[in-house]
């Protein structure tokens, strides 16, 4: 009885308050989410896998850095779950314990990246003239070096390490998303709605803070969440590289690439890792087409 | 002319880059007036009620409002003065934002306390249901949302209201409600007003004297007395009103 | 009745279109029945009155997702509900033209107006003997212009959407739906993104037009006192019914008040009122045709 009033209050066609307003309008987002069953299944994997990653103490079997070097490469088993790498550590562990480097470097380089580029994006847009020339030709500067290659000259000036990685990969991911904060302003401006906003007297920052970024927020959203896969696979190259997390910290790229020699003899070693980042890229992903379907106003 | 009319407009000239859109505008309205602007697509009549407003940095000339110059950048006391009405219900309102905080956004600009019930007073005043304040745009009508945006442009109590053809994108029926609406509200409040129209009936109905423009100049200023009786001096004048007549059946 | 087409190039009975929301589904047409000949024919409604739905119900120009039934839409005695999609192709841009709106939204950019109506003229005189040269579109181009009294057709051929006016895009417009002679003509909005001038021109032209080829004109409009003076016959449709039918010339007679009503709204240059009347919709008035 109270789901079906509280659900009723949620969809009422006359909200009688600006919480009613706003929770209805989540939970209309979330009802047109929810009919996307990929999402969904890409939602509920990603959660999965932060909660694994937060729970890690209590989910390991093992100390990820306790080596037994008389049980080292074994197949999965009853006492390894998914078996030991080549110094006899627990792989599931180091999979729990690798899963809060490697989110967490991701989530890190998302929460100084999708402002940075959102802000700069619509400054530019919104002032136009030499403000944007100048901040448009930064970007451009980023964007024309391959990124691995500049995250790689980044980390090689620091000293290798997660903080360091997390630097590196946050300078050359922000570009395109000034870019498309950018674009999405320059239609935003033009319009009679941010105009009839100026004509408050409302002052620029007012402006482009209250009105113009929130209709910047949906695309960026995704494009955020279709960057977390290509952020994991930088990391992981980094840690591949030797220049992301160090050593005894397990990191799923690392992981990878110290493993690879025994990707003939033993290979689930070097594939568990793998398999982690292929299920949390594509859970990304999926996530991310279906906020797009969602978020974007446009496609409806 | 006793007093100082409340906008005065002095060979004002608009430019948009190389274009040349408003050529050596003179006009004035009195306090109180409603003052209407005609022509047809791009004969720069809506651009010269931006460039009033302030959307327009690219102008020569003298204007001023209540007897004060404006100049290149508008401070908050002008926006808190002159408000404007745009012609399209639907790109006028923030598609993101509910009626209430459409409402809000002035009062909180200028400052202004009572919020609440300024609001609620605001949606009685444009005959607007109390349901419709937490709803957003494109859960209303055209002539609903119309309401909303004349709401916003009253709320903080302006005296200038510029009006960029309010009609002109809604039905006939709903036209009707919004001009009857738009004269009670000029009644009630003493607000001078220019009006921007394509429609001859339309600037009749609600002006006092309008300017006819063509290719960014005015050809002709005149009476609304004038108008109906047909004594125009400028033959696109005599062109648009025969027209009118002509659609009118 | 079956075989009754040789009057009616249109005939339309009970037509119900439905399109789903959220919730179900809502009635855009509910349940209109007319028939037209090849006459001029005006269709008017405000916005939401299902006028537009009903010419695109009719070329079958309506998404998947609408439900469209009728106990007859036929064309020239074709079925269009149970028409094949070629049979549709042929119809569509061929035997039936469009007029939109905007020529702005409704020419290619990228084309120049030339191509864009000779592609229009090959696609429909291909299959004929011999015929279908790129030359022979390019003269028929040139001629389609000259009829819809372009001044300076040669150098309009050679242009791009952008480089000509609101009023010569309708132009073009018409020229291109004209291209392969067709039997009707349904104009929707034709006029109004352009000014009152140009508005008249255009309008005269299309009935000049039509008279001359003796088509069908079907024109939707919320114009009322625009329509009655182009058209011989008036539909007035309300809410997805149809409120009234009656001759132009009578339309200052109308009996219903709802037509009343438009037409009494309207501010005027004649008469001058302190206000104007406002419409007062009845709930009536769809009970009745339900």
């Amino acid at each position: 009885m109270s789901a079906t009033t509280r659900r009723e209050w949620l969809l009422s066609d006359t909200p009688a308050s600006r919480a009613q307003a706003r929770w209805g309008r989540r939970y209309q987002l979330w009802l047109a989410f929810r009919r996307n069953w990929l999402a969904v299944a890409g939602l509920l994997i990603v959660v999965a896998m932060l909660l694994l990653a937060i729970f890690a103490p209590l989910l390991a079997t093992h100390d990820p850095g306790a080596q037994q070097l008389a049980n080292r490469l074994q197949p999965p088993s009853a006492a390894h779950w998914f078996g030991t790498d080549e110094l006899g550590r627990d792989s599931w562990s180091r999979l729990l314990y690798g899963g809060r480097v490697t989110l967490g470097m991701v989530v890190a380089v998302v929460i100084l990246v999708a402002p940075l580029g959102l802000v700069v994006g619509c400054v530019a847009g919104y002032a136009g003239g030499l403000l944007d020339k100048v901040l448009m030709r930064v970007t451009d500067v980023f964007l024309a070096f391959p990124r691995l290659i500049l995250a790689l000259a980044f980390v090689a000036a620091m000293k290798p390490g997660v903080e360091s990685a997390v630097v590196a990969i946050a300078l050359t991911a922000w570009p395109p998303y000034a870019r498309l904060a950018r674009a999405e302003t320059l239609t935003i401006r033009n319009t009679d709605y941010i105009a009839a906003v100026r004509m408050t007297g409302a002052s620029h920052w007012r402006v482009i803070w209250k009105h113009v970024t929130p209709m910047c927020m949906p695309s960026l959203t995704v494009r955020v969440t279709l960057d977390m896969s290509s952020i994991i696979l930088t990391a992981a190259g980094l840690g591949f590289l030797g220049l992301g997390a160090q050593p005894p910290i397990p990191e799923w790229g690392t992981m990878i690439a110290t493993a690879r020699r025994f990707i003939l003899e033993q290979w689930w070693v070097p594939v568990i890792p793998g398999i982690a980042i292929f299920t949390a890229s594509l859970a990304f992903n999926l996530l991310g087409d279906g906020l797009r379907d969602v978020l974007d106003p446009k496609q409806r | 002319m006793s007093q100082l009319p409340m906008i005065a407009i002095e060979h004002l000239d608009v430019h948009f880059g190389s274009s040349h859109v408003v050529r050596d505008i003179s006009f004035s309205v009195a306090a109180g007036e409603t003052f209407g602007l005609v022509g047809e697509s791009g004969s720069g009549k809506s651009t010269v009620l931006r460039t009033i407003a302030g959307l327009n940095p690219g102008w020569d000339g003298r204007m001023a409002v209540a007897g004060q110059n404006l100049g290149p950048r508008r401070d908050r006391a002008f926006f808190r003065r002159v408000q404007m009405v745009f012609q399209d219900p639907y790109g006028s309102l923030h598609p993101r934002q509910t009626v209430d905080r459409i409402l809000a956004e002035p009062l909180e600009v200028h400052g202004i306390a009572d919020a609440e019930a300024r609001i609620a007073r605001a949606l009685e005043e444009v005959a607007l249901p109390h349901t419709a304040r937490f709803r957003y745009p494109h859960q209303l009508s055209g002539g609903q949302r119309q309401r909303v945006a004349i709401a916003r442009a009253l709320i903080a109590d302006p005296s200038v209201l510029l009006l960029d053809e309010p009609t002109s994108a809604l039905d006939v029926s709903v036209q009707a409600e919004v001009l009857n609406l738009l004269s009670d509200l000029r009644e009630a409040r003493q607000l001078t007003c220019i009006l921007v129209s394509h429609n001859l009936a339309v600037i009749a109905h609600l002006c006092e004297r309008l300017a006819v423009m063509q290719g960014g100049r005015i050809v002709e200023i005149l009476s609304e007395a004038e108008l109906r009786a047909g004594r125009a001096k400028h033959s696109h004048t005599q062109d648009l009103i025969a027209l009118s007549y002509e659609l009118e059946g | 009745m079956s075989g009754m087409n040789n009057g009616n190039l249109v005939e339309i009975r009970d037509l119900r279109v439905d399109f789903p929301n959220p919730s179900g589904f809502t009635q855009a047409v509910r349940g209109i029945s007319f028939s037209m000949g090849r006459e001029k024919l005006g269709i008017v409604g405000e916005s939401g009155s299902g006028k537009s739905v009903t010419g695109r119900a009719l070329m079958r120009l309506l998404p998947q997702a609408a439900r469209v039934r009728a106990e007859a839409l036929r064309f020239d005695g074709i079925d269009v509900l149970g028409a094949s999609e070629r049979q549709m192709r042929t119809l569509r841009g061929g035997r039936i033209g469009l007029i939109m709106q905007d020529p702005k939204y409704s020419l290619n950019p990228v084309m120049t107006v030339g191509r864009q109506i000779s592609e229009a003229w090959l696609a429909h005189n291909r299959s004929g003997s011999g015929g279908g040269g790129k030359r022979e579109a390019r003269d028929a181009a040139l001629t389609l212009l000259e009829q819809v009294r372009i001044r300076d057709p040669k150098r309009v051929l050679g242009s791009y959407p952008h480089e000509v006016s609101g009023g010569m895009g309708q132009r073009v417009m018409i020229a291109m739906m004209l291209a392969p002679n067709p039997d009707l003509l349904i104009a929707d909005e034709p006029t109004s993104a352009l000014d009152a001038s140009v508005q008249a021109e255009i309008l005269k032209l299309i009935e000049d037009l039509v008279s001359a080829r003796g088509m069908g004109l079907m024109l939707i409009s919320h114009d009322l006192p625009l329509v009655a003076r182009f058209c011989d016959r008036v539909v007035v449709m309300y809410a997805g019914q149809v409120m009234e039918e009656l001759p132009a010339r009578d339309l200052h007679r109308a009996q219903h008040a709802y037509t009343r009503g438009l037409l009494d709204c309207m501010p005027s240059l004649s008469k001058k009122r302190a206000r104007l009347p406002t419409l007062t919709r009845d709930a009536a008035w769809l009970e009745r045709h339900a």
